[in-house]
Parts: structure tokens; sequence; C-alpha cells
């Protein structure tokens, strides 16, 4: 409770840090979540992506350089 | 499964002393709750049915020759979060190249558009300068070849749409840009289409030049087989079947005619993710904001 109350005195009280937080928070959970997401579809279609299959073709590339 | 849920996030939800609320609100009528329950059920019950019933009804009656519709398959792309397999699409690419630009141009395509998704930078700028494309005017007027840049797009095997009806016995060989989105059945039909060649049945003459295909609406198809067992080598040692480059190449159209649909599905995943958390504080926010109401109580006095 009192680590409710103190966040309630410093942020939550006043409008312009309530809305300072509201901006900050945004950024960092917009942030956040995408970052998770991406990884979340990463993991589900792990071997599938582009980035997991290059190097199977990077050799043949190189060879065709050559 | 409605009650049960509704039951336990009440519980949850609204922490007070059921024991002495209860208490104190025995003497409220709740007589006709079952009732209005069954009600709400029948209800609900009868619009699930009528959906349905319109459902089914709305669905076109198509008259249906004999033409062959395809099969199911499972793309390794079909489930609601599933990205395309990129090894798969790289491979379609190369049969593509090899064998289907042969007839088909792909116009909507550009080789900027590969990178990233299945070549690098580099390696698209090299196949882009494999091909020669027609540029200028130069100082003097005149036009000019120079290798492919980036920017180009796929080479056409024809001039226009009348040369390649006149190489080709009169039928066009459609762009390949958006083939499965513009057919019935998607990479379905191009990959039943691809290996569906037999012999005509009984009764069925061909004109010359037709090949006789069950799942192409009328059976008879300009194109012959294109797909052989070995006709080509992929560069990552895939053994390359008939069949294995039908299914690359259908990865491979399904990407050209939707290059956002890994990004899409991703797109989803996260959607559902934001709206589904929302929903719960929505839904919170509504038991707390009806508390008051739900748990008044009015007494009239005399």
């Amino acid at each position: 409770m009192t680590l409710l109350n103190k966040v309630y005195q410093a942020v939550f009280r006043r409008t312009s840090t309530f809305a300072l937080a509201i901006v900050v928070g945004a950024f960092f959970f917009e942030r956040a979540f995408d970052q998770g997401g991406q990884t979340l579809f990463e993991q589900m279609n792990r071997g599938k992506l582009y980035k997991d299959v290059k190097h199977r073709f990077q050799g043949a590339g190189e060879e065709e350089e050559e | 499964m409605a009650a049960i849920i509704g039951r336990t996030s009440r519980q949850a939800l609204l922490k007070a002393k059921s024991s002495s609320l209860a208490s104190q609100a025995n003497f409220v009528s709740f007589k006709g709750k079952n009732a209005k329950k069954w009600v709400l059920a029948v209800l609900g019950s009868a619009t699930v049915g009528t959906a349905g019933v319109a459902t089914a009804l709305a669905s076109p009656v198509l008259a249906e020759g004999l033409e062959l519709h395809p099969p199911k398959f499972p793309w390794s792309h079909n489930g609601m979060f599933d990205a395309l397999d990129a090894a798969s699409v790289r491979r379609g690419y190369q049969v593509y190249k090899q064998v289907c630009a042969a007839c088909h141009s792909m116009e909507y395509l550009c080789y900027r558009n590969l990178v990233g998704v299945i070549m690098d930078e580099d390696e698209a700028k090299r196949e882009a300068e494999e091909i020669m494309v027609d540029d200028g005017p130069d100082e003097e007027g005149n036009m000019f070849k120079r290798p492919g840049k980036l920017s180009d797009r796929f080479p056409a095997p024809y001039a226009n749409a009348e040369a390649a009806r006149a190489a080709n016995n009169g039928a066009l060989p459609p762009d390949l840009s958006y083939i499965v989105n513009a057919r019935h059945g998607g990479e379905d039909y191009v990959f039943a289409l691809l290996l569906g060649y037999c012999d005509p049945p009984a009764g069925i003459t061909l004109r010359e030049g037709l090949y006789y295909n069950p799942y192409f609406p009328g059976g008879a198809i300009g194109m012959a087989q294109a797909l052989y067992n070995e006709i080509i080598e992929y560069e990552d040692g895939t053994p390359a079947t008939a069949s294995q480059c039908a299914k690359d190449v259908c990865t491979f159209l399904r990407w050209a005619a939707e290059p956002e649909h890994d990004t899409r599905k991703q797109m989803g995943l996260k959607a559902l993710m934001i709206f589904g958390a929302m929903l719960a504080v929505s839904y919170y926010i509504k038991r707390h904001k009806w508390t008051v109401l739900k748990s008044r109580k009015i007494a009239f006095k005399n």
C-alpha cells in the first residue's frame, strides 16, 4: 500500500506528472510491445524466415561471384 | 461456459464479503431470474441458428460443370500466424526464372522486391545485372542497352500481348504477378494445375496445340506440362522433383501476389494481443463501474 501511495503522491496526483507519465509510458510500452510481438512471431516461425535460411544460400551466392 | 466465467470473474472482481452481503440481500427477490436466463439462451441459440442458415443460403450456388476442384493442400503458410517459407520462396523464384519465365511475365515485380525476402542486396544486384534493359535516349538520342538495376522490373518474355498470343497458338500466357489471387483456389489451384496433366478421357478430342488438364476450366489448356522431375537443379541441394518445384513456385507466387504476407500476419498477432488485453481491461472497468448499480437496493417506505 505504501508503494502505491508513493506512486500516487509522486505521479498520479498532479495532472502535469500524470500526463508526462502517460507519454513516457506510451513510448516505452510501444517499443517493448513491438519488440515482444516481433520476437514471438519469429519464435513461432523459426526456421522459415529469411534470416534463418540465409546461410543456406550464402555459400551458393559467393560461388557465383567467383 | 459463459455462466462459469461470469461467476468466477464476479467473485474475483468484486471482492466483497459475500456472506454478509448475502444475508443482507436475502430478501431481494430473484424470482424469474432462471426464466430470464432461459429466454436469453433460447434467443441466443435462435440468433446463431438464423445466422448459420443465412450464411448457408448466401453462399452462391455455382453452375458446376465437369471441372475438377483442387484439394486443399497443407501449405506451410496456411495458419493464421504462419510466415512464408523463405527457402521455398527462393527455390520458387529459381523455378520461375528457369521454367515459367520463358512464357510468363511478372510485370509488377522488381528486383528490389527480392532484397531482404529471398536474397541480400548484393546478390539481388548481381541477379539484376544478368538481364539487359532498354534505356535511353542518350546524348545523341539513341536508345541503348544496359545491365539491369535493382529498380528494373522482371524481364517480359514477349514485347506485348499480341506477340505472346502469336507465339503461343493464340493463347495468352497470363502475367503471374498476382495469379494466385486472381484464380479461384489460389495456390491450391496452381499446384494442382501444374501437376494435373493427363491423357484426355475417352470421347474428348483436343485441337492441335492444346493439352488436357482436368483442373483447367474446360479441360483444354494451351500450356504444355512444364514441370518434370529433375528439370532444374536447386542451389541448396533440395531434390528437384516435379511436386517440389510446383510447391516452391506456388509459395513464390503467393509471396509475389501478397508481398506483405508476413508483415500482415505479424501485425495481426500484435493486434490480437493488444485487443485481448484491452478487452480484459474494459471488462474490468465495466464491472467496476456497474458494481454500484448492480448491488444497490431501493427500499420504499410508506
